[in-house]
């Protein structure tokens, strides 16, 4: 494990806080090489951004470092939002795989029923995946093809939800962005206009998820610009969302981690008010996840703070095979 | 319900009549920043669902304290009898005229609540109200009912107009057992394009309906289609924004841009029609997602003609939609399909002849594996017992080694050695160059199995339901691992793992040490051999299922079902993975969700598996066709046709396909 927090020095160099003088390039230098010795054993691309960026690790001695924050903003009267964060390691002989799940959800619908949605909605779906999921994975129970796969169970979970609200709490709604982790896959879930990003080092973020909201559907038509879309009068429409009954379609895939990878789940409070390059300057050089988190949202509220903020993030270092 | 409307409308824009009217150029007094920012700020997250409208806000706000009672008078001329709906804006209420005594002369009153709190802005409202209601009470169509009154009471605006009876197209869609029939609903577009043709040439300006819908549209009891709604409501929608889930449905994308013209409504015409023979509602489906969702897919009894006039008015391009009311009345009256524009069905440009094979080798028996080429060899393992060694630019043979009984699987080539295995159950390492014997390894069972081999070793399965881990140089059995089936199709080692599956319908993961990491049952056996790309192990299994098994956990990351057993093993390339199944299709899912991305009916079962080369996908079919596919796309390139069955996999090499058939020739084709 300590070799994995060298590699990653060695990959990136100094941490925010080792911050050196310019005349510090030849130490620099010398880093860069050894990252591309390393780098190709990693299976990792060895692309390494400018020096000025350099992420450092949040690793400790598991496969999650977790950070979140959740807050009502400068102008809401309360939260809508909600979140869930379970993670699971094991270290014992043929060991269970780490699990963990990350859920985000934003509530709509006036009257409090916007936070008793978000809030069910995660209730719901979590603990689906738990029972579905977890308990016989901890229990190590065998897979066959008679059961319902992955993907399905994390449809099944999310449409459940969706059928709860739309039963318990007629007339609200909500958003819910989920990702779970098995070791070094992911899967998403997502209805809605909440996000998720994979950072990966060495390469541009990327947004897993698409907004089901009408100006995005507009974007994509070429009908709006990005610009007439963040001030469009229906920004916030979504066509997609749980609570909306009968048969919700939900998007859901899965992707294969790499050691240091960062999942970062947020509300439209974040990603609608804060540019996305500010995003990734704050998380690369916070020194613990947390604090990042601390920080995204404060940047939220300095932009305005004009909806609730909520942000989940986490780096992953799956054990090796 | 109608009036159950006033939800998630398009922006308003300036230059249509009645709905919109000139309010932008109107000194818009003060609506100072605050006022704009209070409204976004009270921004509430509404919820719309199926065929019910729900507003949580509006609920709220005409709560039903707020509602006129029964028997209460307006003007002293209008008596309240009951409600007929509750929108946005405020209800509409069904009212009797007591100016007719002695009669019960029904009339529908409007009622809009402003809300506006600067009074400059409550008083432009009222204006802009007074000013829409004449220009309606001026319209004369049968399709649009008569206004017979407006006026104002404190902050509640009121329109009287003439009652009408019957349901809007909304409900009956929601009563409607089955399908619309076709001719009614062409009577019903017929109306409709003549009364928007009556309201576009309206003079001196235009008007835009803006909000067609089924909603909207009533059929009175003449069976006569009547517009109502007009979309006055709008002016006292000011500051009606908050998020929502649902979305308008019916508008077209320029609508979204402020953009209100005739061919608006075309597109809204296009849409509801869409909605009445497909009953597919688009306020579920993704916005602008008609073209995605054809009429056909629900409703295939819909004539071609009428299908093609509705595309045509649902155009995201303005200028591609009819250019009016008339225009697309007259396509649908004379059930004309669209002129130009319309793309047709491509023809099938291939052709099975343009393609020759560059040479073609006759074995004396079926060719059921698939060959292997390397260097300048290529080696075809058939069911005469013998593995051949062709020239792989002139086909001319080389040497060929006999063994006990037929060659079914695909021989593995490295180290200057040829491995395969044969149904006479033994293992036979050959030297490349001259075919002659290196080693033999017995097993206790035939050997269907194709060898893989890696870290210098290779891993054979046999139907004595073990797997072999021979020594490559010396042949040397070095460890067996025993299954619950016999393994018929090849090993697979990768990321740390030995995969194999059985007929048991069992996959296996070993650790290299030969620790079972974990098993996945399937219901039926395996035929298909793994296949490992970014963690997911893909293999389709007897029991009909294509399966993308976690690599780490052992569970299925995601399934997908076809309509037979599958035998094919899987080729991955660019995030697209390819199978046959034995329903005859040939499947490209999406390899992390298990999204089908194109497939392909051919007329037989599809065993073999797929080879991709550039960005062309060849396999070989039952029905002895070699397929060339545009592999994003699905879209075929070229096909031969052979005199047999194919079952192995096309080897591609150096621009050139090789491929096995059962009529027992070998071909080299140009990729």
């Amino acid at each position: 494990m300590a070799g994995l927090k060298a590699w990653w020095r060695d990959k990136f160099g100094k941490s925010a806080q080792q911050e050196q003088p310019p005349g510090a390039a030849v130490d620099r230098g010398e880093k860069a090489e050894v990252a591309s010795e390393v780098s190709p054993a990693s299976g990792a691309t060895a692309v390494s951004p400018p020096a000025a960026e350099l992420p450092q690790s949040w690793k400790t001695s598991g496969v999650f470092a977790i950070g979140w924050a959740t807050d009502v903003g400068r102008v809401r009267g309360h939260n809508e939002d909600a979140l869930l964060v379970v993670s699971s390691e094991q270290e014992a002989n043929n060991a269970a795989p780490a699990f963990g799940l990350f859920m985000l959800a934003d509530g709509m619908g006036g009257h409090q029923s916007g936070e008793a949605a978000s809030s069910l909605a995660l209730r719901v779906a979590g603990s689906q995946l738990l029972s579905q999921v977890y308990m016989p994975l901890i229990s190590g129970l065998a897979r066959g093809g008679d059961q319902p796969s992955l993907t399905d169970i994390v449809r099944e979970a999310i449409s459940q939800a969706n059928r709860a609200v739309t039963r318990d709490l007629p007339g609200s709604g909500s958003t819910l962005t989920c990702g779970m982790i098995l070791e070094d896959r992911l899967f998403i879930g997502h209805v809605g206009d909440s996000r998720a990003y994979l950072l990966r080092m060495g390469q541009p973020p990327r947004q897993l998820t698409k907004d089901h909201s009408l100006v995005n559907r507009l974007m994509e038509m070429g009908q709006l610009t990005e610009d007439e879309a963040a001030v469009h009068p229906q920004r916030n429409v979504l066509y997609r969302a749980i609570g909306q009954g009968g048969a919700l379609e939900i998007d859901v895939m899965t992707y294969m981690l790499t050691p240091g990878d960062r999942l970062l789940l947020c509300s439209d409070g974040l990603w609608g008010l804060v540019e996305e390059a500010e995003i990734w300057r704050l998380i690369q050089q916070a020194a613990t996840p947390q604090q990042a988190c601390a920080q995204l949202v404060e940047a939220a509220n300095a932009a305005g703070g004009n909806d609730n903020i909520t942000v989940v993030l986490t780096e992953f270092w799956p054990k090796s095979q | 319900m109608r009036g159950l409307s006033q939800r998630l409308r398009p922006l308003p824009s300036s230059d249509s009549l009645p709905p919109a009217m000139d309010v932008a150029p109107s000194p818009m007094p003060e609506t100072p920043p605050a006022t704009e920012k209070e409204a976004e700020l009270s921004a509430t997250r509404v919820v719309a669902g199926t065929g019910e409208t729900r507003e949580v806000d509006a609920k709220s706000r005409v709560s039903p304290e707020g509602l006129l009672p029964a028997g209460i008078q307006l003007q002293s001329r209008y008596k309240i009898l009951g409600v007929i709906g509750i929108g946005g804006m405020g209800a509409v209420y069904k009212a009797q005229d007591l100016r007719f005594p002695g009669v019960l002369r029904l009339c529908a009153v409007k009622e809009m609540i402003n809300t506006a709190t600067d009074p400059q802005v409550r008083q432009m409202v009222v204006r802009n109200f007074e000013r829409e209601a004449s220009i309606l009470a001026t319209l004369s169509h049968p399709a649009v009912p008569q206004v017979y009154d407006y006026f104002t009471e404190g902050s509640r605006c009121y329109l009287v107009e003439e009652f009408v009876s019957g349901k809007d197209l909304e409900a009956r869609l929601a009563e409607a057992e089955g399908f619309f029939p076709e001719n009614q609903v062409v009577d019903w577009a017929v109306q409709l394009c003549e009364v928007l043709s009556y309201l576009h040439n309206h003079k001196p300006r235009p008007i835009i309906f803006r909000d067609l819908k089924p909603s909207n549209i009533m059929l009175d009891d003449h069976s006569r289609i009547r517009l109502v709604d007009f979309g006055i409501a709008k002016l006292f929608q000011s500051g009606e924004k908050g998020t929502m889930i649902g979305t308008e449905g019916y508008s077209p994308p320029e609508q979204y841009r402020g953009i209100a013209e005739p061919r608006v409504d075309i597109y809204a015409l296009g849409a509801t029609l869409h909605h009445l023979l497909s009953k597919q509602d688009p306020r579920l489906e993704p916005p602008f997602s008609f073209h995605e969702r054809p009429i056909h897919r629900t409703n295939p009894t819909v004539s071609r003609e009428l299908v093609e006039a509705i595309d045509k008015a649902l155009e995201y391009d303005v200028n591609k939609r009819w250019g009016s009311a008339e225009e697309f009345k007259r396509a649908l009256a004379a059930g004309m399909p669209a002129k130009a524009g319309g793309t047709q069905g491509e023809p099938l440009t291939f052709d099975s002849n343009v393609v020759k094979p560059v040479w073609k080798f006759a074995c004396e028996d079926e060719i059921r594996g698939s060959v292997t080429v390397t260097g300048e060899t290529v080696f075809v393992p058939s069911y005469d017992h013998n593995v051949y060694a062709l020239d792989r630019e002139s086909g001319k043979f080389k040497w060929k080694y006999p063994t006990g009984a037929g060659v079914a699987s695909k021989p593995w080539v490295s180290e200057e050695m040829v491995i395969f295995g044969s149904i006479d159950k033994v293992v036979y390492a050959v030297d490349v160059k001259t075919g002659r014997l290196l080693w033999t390894m017995p097993t206790q069972g035939r050997i269907y199995s194709s060898p893989y081999g890696e870290l210098g070793h290779i891993f054979i399965g046999s139907d004595d339901r073990q797997i072999y881990a021979i020594h490559q140089l010396s042949g040397r059995r070095v460890w067996t691992y025993a299954a619950d089936g016999e393994i018929r199709s090849r090993p697979l080692v990768s990321e740390n793992l030995i995969l194999f599956a059985c007929q048991m319908g069992m996959v296996y993961a070993l650790s290299l040490n030969r620790e079972l990491r974990w098993r996945f049952r399937a219901r039926r056996g395996f035929l298909a051999s793994p296949v490992m790309q970014n963690g997911l192990v893909f293999i389709g299994s007897l029991d009909t299922n294509f399966y993308a098994v976690d690599a780490r956990s052992g569970w299925a990351a995601w399934k997908f079902r076809t309509g037979g057993g599958i035998v094919s093993t899987a080729t991955v390339w660019k995030n697209i993975v390819y199978f046959g199944s034995v329903d005859g299709f040939i499947y490209a899912l999406d390899a992390g969700e298990g999204r089908v991305v194109w497939r392909y009916q051919t007329d037989n079962q599809i065993t073999g598996a797929a080879s991709v080369y550039g960005d062309n996908l060849y396999i070989g079919g039952v029905d002895g066709v070699l397929y060339c596919f545009d592999a994003l796309s699905g879209a075929v390139r070229w096909r031969y046709q052979t005199d047999g069955p194919i079952t192995g996999a096309p080897e591609i090499d150096e621009g050139i396909v090789y491929i096995g058939s059962a009529d027992h020739c070998v071909y080299a084709f140009p990729a």
